[in-house]
């Protein structure tokens, strides 16, 4: 579903990717791990390009991301993303956040729009905060909001980066709670995180990043329970 | 107490109603509204020009893809229009009002528009500043969250970023119009009447400076003051929307 070519990024003197070759198929939960500054989050965010790569190519669903041509805006909108700020839109209800892009591209009309935000609102209990502005809610409220805003969209993929980062402890549970009920219904996922409990239990292949290079990869038992490459090793004796 | 009335009495007649003079201040008041209010527009009208330009060969300058011919305009156009806000903010405004008068437009027999293009000119260097701060203001997040559900970069600006750089811009913007009022009192260095101008020709004809410059200050305290009551009006209704 999606393929990494030789992807390399360089914010200033700073090489943050170092020639990534990575294949995401359908229906995969991969998950990214690694220390700050490892790369991960630069690489989730090159592959619906808010990123652009200095060199290689992501392939999706057949269309080289990374060609001049190609139509970024078609793209994204079979790619969800939920970002660590959760960057719900302030001066927009909680309805209109969901409702917005998928009426702006004539997905669905106002009037389905509406329906299908306000079931999705109804599956994570906020559907009385449809009416409400994002700074009405808690973070863990707003993070599920902005969840559902990239579901309304019905994308092929969801990209996670750092979902539960910014958030209170107490919080994290019902968001990471959303990704796995997600999770269930089969859909694609690349997330970027630091629960490692979560990583473990939701992903189908975890990825380990450090200095801008996949490191390693296994299923998780196996990527846990057995880590080969020293440097992963230590990290997981830091995290775990 | 008698005395001090009489003359009271004797100064506002000799400032405003012998010879017709209050009309000198009217028409003075005239063009100080004229030109403040023309070179607001003019200055708006530039200022968008200006930071959508430099918005556009900011995010030109970003993107690596290769840059077509078209997009190497835009980043020399949004270097000359840099260089013309510096100069603007950088050279006394009197100045850049007499240069106008008699270098660029010298000849140009209708002195008020020359006020209005040359304070217009300079007014769009200050709006462009307080567009752009105000686009700067809203978090990078929200751009990143608009082109990440598909929305172009002008949808994105359109529907997420300027509703909400309206709040900060909105503001400013009144400010700015208020400091052009005020900096039009200048324009008697180019033998325009407005207001100030006015009571310097009165006083000079009844050598009392008490009227014309008192009730001149006061006339001037009034707008600025209705129009800053305006904007913390402003400012209080935009603020409410952020509390919900």
């Amino acid at each position: 579903m999606i393929d990494i070519k030789d992807l390399h990024k360089s914010f200033g003197k700073l090489h943050v990717l170092r020639g990534i070759n990575e294949t995401i198929e359908e229906g995969e939960r991969v998950v990214l791990i690694g220390a700050s500054g490892s790369g991960k989050s630069t690489l989730l965010r090159c592959l619906n390009l808010l990123e652009e790569p200095d060199k290689g190519s992501v392939i999706f669903e057949g269309i080289d991301l990374t060609a001049p041509e190609t139509n970024l805006d078609k793209t994204r909108c079979r790619m969800g993303m939920v970002f660590q700020h959760f960057n719900l839109f302030p001066h927009k209800t909680i309805l209109e956040n969901i409702t917005l892009a998928p009426v702006y591209h004539k997905l669905q009309t106002k009037e389905e729009a509406r329906k299908k935000a306000m079931a999705l609102l109804e599956r994570i209990g906020l559907a009385d905060k449809a009416n409400t502005y994002p700074a009405m809610l808690s973070g863990g409220q707003k993070q599920r909001v902005a969840i559902v805003r990239a579901l309304a969209m019905e994308p092929d993929v969801m990209l996670f980066d750092e979902p539960t980062s910014a958030l209170d402890p107490e919080m994290v549970g019902e968001v990471l709670e959303l990704i796995r009920q997600l999770a269930q219904t089969g859909m694609t996922m690349v997330i970027v995180t630091h629960e490692m409990g979560f990583a473990r239990e939701v992903g189908t292949r975890i990825l380990f990043m450090d200095e801008g290079e996949i490191k390693e990869q296994n299923a998780p038992q196996e990527f846990f329970s057995n880590p080969q490459h020293p440097r992963l090793k230590e990290f997981l004796s830091k995290v775990l | 107490m008698e005395q001090f009335w009489q003359t009271l009495v004797k100064e506002f007649t000799r400032t405003f109603i012998t010879d017709n003079r209050w009309m000198v201040f009217w028409s003075g008041f005239k063009n100080t509204i004229l030109i403040t209010v023309v070179a607001a527009l003019i200055g708006i009208a530039i200022g968008v020009v200006v930071s959508v330009v430099h918005y556009l060969a900011d995010s030109i300058v970003h993107k690596k893809k290769r840059k077509g011919l078209g997009e190497y305009f835009v980043i020399l156009l949004d270097k000359l229009l840099t260089f013309y806000v510096s100069v603007m903010r950088g050279t006394p405004l009197a100045i850049q009002l007499t240069i106008m008068a008699f270098i660029v437009m010298a000849g140009f027999p209708n002195k008020v528009i020359v006020c209005c293009v040359a304070f217009g000119i300079n007014s769009g260097a200050y709006v462009s500043e307080v567009i752009r701060g105000g686009i700067n203001s809203v978090d990078i997040g929200q751009m990143e969250a608009g082109r990440s559900v598909g929305l172009s970069q002008i949808a994105t600006m359109r529907l997420i970023i300027l509703p909400q750089a309206i709040k900060n811009i909105l503001p400013a913007l009144c400010n700015e119009g208020i400091a052009v009022l005020k900096e039009t009192s200048i324009v008697g260095l180019i033998s325009v009447v407005d207001l100030t101008r006015a009571s310097d020709l009165v006083r000079s004809r009844t050598l009392s400076p008490y009227f014309p410059l008192i009730v001149v200050a006061i006339v001037y305290y009034i707008l600025v003051a209705g129009l800053s009551a305006a904007v913390s009006r402003l400012e209080r209704r935009m603020a409410q929307s952020d509390r919900h």
